[in-house]
């Protein structure tokens, strides 16, 4: 009875922190994603009115939901955010891989610096950062500077306000969170595995297609769900190094919530995301579920 | 000197053969670790069809020696040749040499059926060949039905076995096996020892296995090298070294010994005498010590090969007879084991075969007791 007591306690506290800062946000979000917008504060109707019979009503607005998939501005923004991050997630497993592996194969005395290096970078300021690359790629930057005096150009390349930018400034913010569990998976697995691979006549490569990739896929997709997931809804980095042409689903939701106040569509736009979203984690966590058994 | 050795039934004796070709050359094999010495100038040749079992403590060089045999470790020095290939600069993706690893490393993403198949997948084995490989592999370990298994749901006896049938898939020329049954528990680890030896047997296969466990080393081998800090301590077949070991380390490394010293006082062709400032008598030992009189020599004593029983001060001194006082009597239900203080300090071990159920001890704690053996029981170590 005791015991019982105190484990409810210990699971209360992680229960409350979900449900006091995801579930009922969510409701809120929820809650105004189905009102319509309206002058006045909050700028959006109750869902809950009297009728004027007296009883209660529920209104529920479905036309922001409705505009998501029938105006091919907001399904695009969609898309492309989803291109964008899934490119980025690539980028970032292509360079964070050969990284990982090379951490979790050096010398024990070297991998806790090497891990060191990898997420020095955090303890500089975000905004910080991605400014420092405008200084790098902007028109009279270094790195155009550099390939003028070297002779390699004549004019300055454009590489600012460019997917190549993007791309760039992504990967690079996000490379830690592919990093760190690509290592974490990597550093477990047992050698004596790619030794008896190659004991058994497997050449290096053929080792690591057979033996360490397919162990470390457990760490691929969570390095790749955590870079996809917050890539899709990031907003500062394609804000300060993307181009103006190319409009990503958090750009929007900035745009409809605070330039054109209308909170059940920057609303609905954030539910829809959420659910796109949950579908991947689904899938990896019955995958997971599938593998422990 | 073996002959009152018993060889496994059936099994050719190809060392004794000085004719005979070796299959597995190992010619001066030297290993340094930062200027640690873990293989010293190793020379070993190893026969077609033995079961040579690689015995020593941690650090004795044996798991080197394998590695180098494996290819995983290149020697400084010194050249390995199987069935007349220099194995030097061989990879061990090229080597046909297989090994049992000491944790299995059954792959874990993988069916019991193609980790055996593995080996063959590599070679680009057509598909039907490998799946009748496998299934024979999987009759010959009698893990039948357990093909679609994946490692984690078998037993540790169970991942030996697969273990055993993916290292033997390929049919390796030679088998390297890494302490194969430590992880096992006692019962199950006696039975798969028979098992090995019965497989290894039926398929001919050469044999290298490495082990700290010298029962295992004793029931298994062929022939076993005892290693002591990167050299080879003595080699011969399990017998051989347990009746005539060349030194203290192999008398007390395998099996249980009691050591006396003594000078060699005089030898007939009956009798060696040596004289012993430990003992108030002198030791004999049988003819044919390879000492020169006057030289200092070490006498071991196997515990079962004494005899113990009460005295009384009255009793006259004689040749190998030690008296001492009961410290100490160990229980081992099969036999028990007495710790005999002798008179000068030094303590004894003698073990007595437990032969009839609930009878009284005849000797007891604290009983002054006289340790006799016979004069063959006495082996003259020759370093």
């Amino acid at each position: 009875m005791k015991g019982r007591l105190g484990r409810a306690i210990v699971l209360a506290l992680p229960w409350s922190w979900m449900a006091l800062f995801f579930v009922v946000p969510f409701l809120i979000v929820l809650t105004i994603a189905f009102a319509e917008p309206s002058e006045g504060l909050p700028p959006y109707t109750p869902l809950l009115r009297w009728s004027e019979e007296g009883g209660p009503v529920i209104q529920l607005n479905l036309a922001n939901f409705r505009l998501f998939l029938e105006d091919p501005f907001y399904l695009e923004a969609g898309l492309r955010s989803l291109r964008v991050a899934a490119i980025s997630a690539t980028l970032c497993l292509l360079i964070g891989y050969p990284m990982a592996l090379a951490i979790a194969r050096a010398p024990e005395r070297w991998r806790a610096t090497l891990l060191m290096l990898v997420i020095l970078p955090f303890w500089t300021s975000f905004l910080l950062r991605i400014t420092a690359w405008i200084g790098i790629l902007q028109d009279q930057g270094w790195l155009n500077s550099a390939l003028m005096a070297l002779g390699v150009i004549r004019e300055p390349l454009r590489l600012l306000y460019t997917d190549f930018a993007l791309y760039i400034g992504i990967t690079y913010c996000y490379l830690p969170f592919m990093v760190l569990p690509l290592y974490a998976t990597l550093s477990k697995l047992d050698p004596a595995l790619l030794e008896a691979a190659e004991d058994l006549g497997a050449r290096p490569w053929r080792a690591f297609l057979q033996v360490t990739l397919p162990l470390s896929m457990p760490g691929v997709v969570a390095g790749f769900l955590l870079v996809f997931i917050p890539v899709v809804g990031e907003f500062v980095i394609p804000e300060l190094l993307g181009g103006p042409g190319a409009q990503l689903i958090g750009r929007v939701l900035w745009t409809e919530f605070f330039q054109n106040r209308d909170w059940p569509l920057a609303s609905a736009l954030a539910v829809v995301l959420l659910m796109i979203l949950v579908a991947p984690i689904a899938l990896f966590q019955a995958r997971a579920a599938r593998e422990g058994r | 000197m073996s002959s009152a050795v018993a060889a496994r039934p059936g099994t050719a004796e190809p060392w004794r053969d000085p004719a005979a070709d070796p299959f597995l050359r190992i010619e001066g094999v030297t290993k340094r670790f930062d200027g640690f010495v873990a293989l010293d100038a190793v020379t070993l040749p190893i026969y077609r069809g033995e079961l040579f079992a690689l015995l020593g403590a941690s650090g004795s060089g044996k798991s080197t020696l394998l590695r180098c045999l494996a290819g995983f470790i290149e020697p400084d020095a010194g050249r390995i040749v199987l069935d007349g290939q220099d194995l030097a600069g061989v990879p061990p993706y090229e080597r046909p040499i297989n090994m049992m690893f000491q944790s299995y490393a059954l792959f874990p993403h993988m069916t019991v059926a193609q980790n055996i198949g593995f080996g063959l997948r590599q070679e680009g084995a057509p598909k039907a060949l490998i799946a009748d490989r496998v299934a024979e592999m999987l009759a010959l370990v009698q893990m039948e039905g357990f093909g679609n298994r994946k490692p984690a749901a078998l037993s540790g006896g169970q991942k030996a076995r697969v273990a055993l049938a993916r290292a033997l898939a390929k049919r390796p020329k030679l088998l390297l096996l890494d302490e194969p049954l430590s992880a096992l528990d006692k019962n199950l680890r006696e039975a798969t020892q028979f098992e090995l030896v019965n497989i290894q047997e039926r398929t001919g296969t050469t044999f290298v296995i490495v082990t700290h466990d010298q029962e295992e080393a004793m029931t298994m081998a062929t022939r076993l090298a005892v290693m002591d800090r990167g050299t080879l301590a003595q080699v011969g077949t399990p017998g051989e070294v347990y009746e005539f070991p060349n030194s203290r380390f192999t008398a007390e490394f395998l099996g249980t010994a009691n050591i006396l010293e003594g000078v060699i006082e005089a030898a007939d062709d009956q009798v060696t005498r040596i004289g012993s400032s430990e003992l108030d008598f002198d030791i004999l030992a049988e003819a044919g010590a390879l000492k020169p009189i006057g030289s200092r020599a070490y006498v071991a004593i196997r515990p079962e090969r004494m005899r113990i029983e009460r005295t009384d001060p009255a009793t006259p001194l004689a040749d190998n007879r030690l008296v001492g006082r009961v410290r100490d009597i160990a229980y081992f239900g099969d036999f028990f084991m007495y710790y005999v203080v002798l008179d000068s300090g030094k303590e004894i071990r003698v073990s007595q075969p437990n032969l009839r159920r609930m009878t009284a001890r005849p000797v007891d704690w604290d009983d002054r007791v006289a340790v006799t053996w016979d004069a063959e029981a006495s082996m003259v170590l020759p370093e």
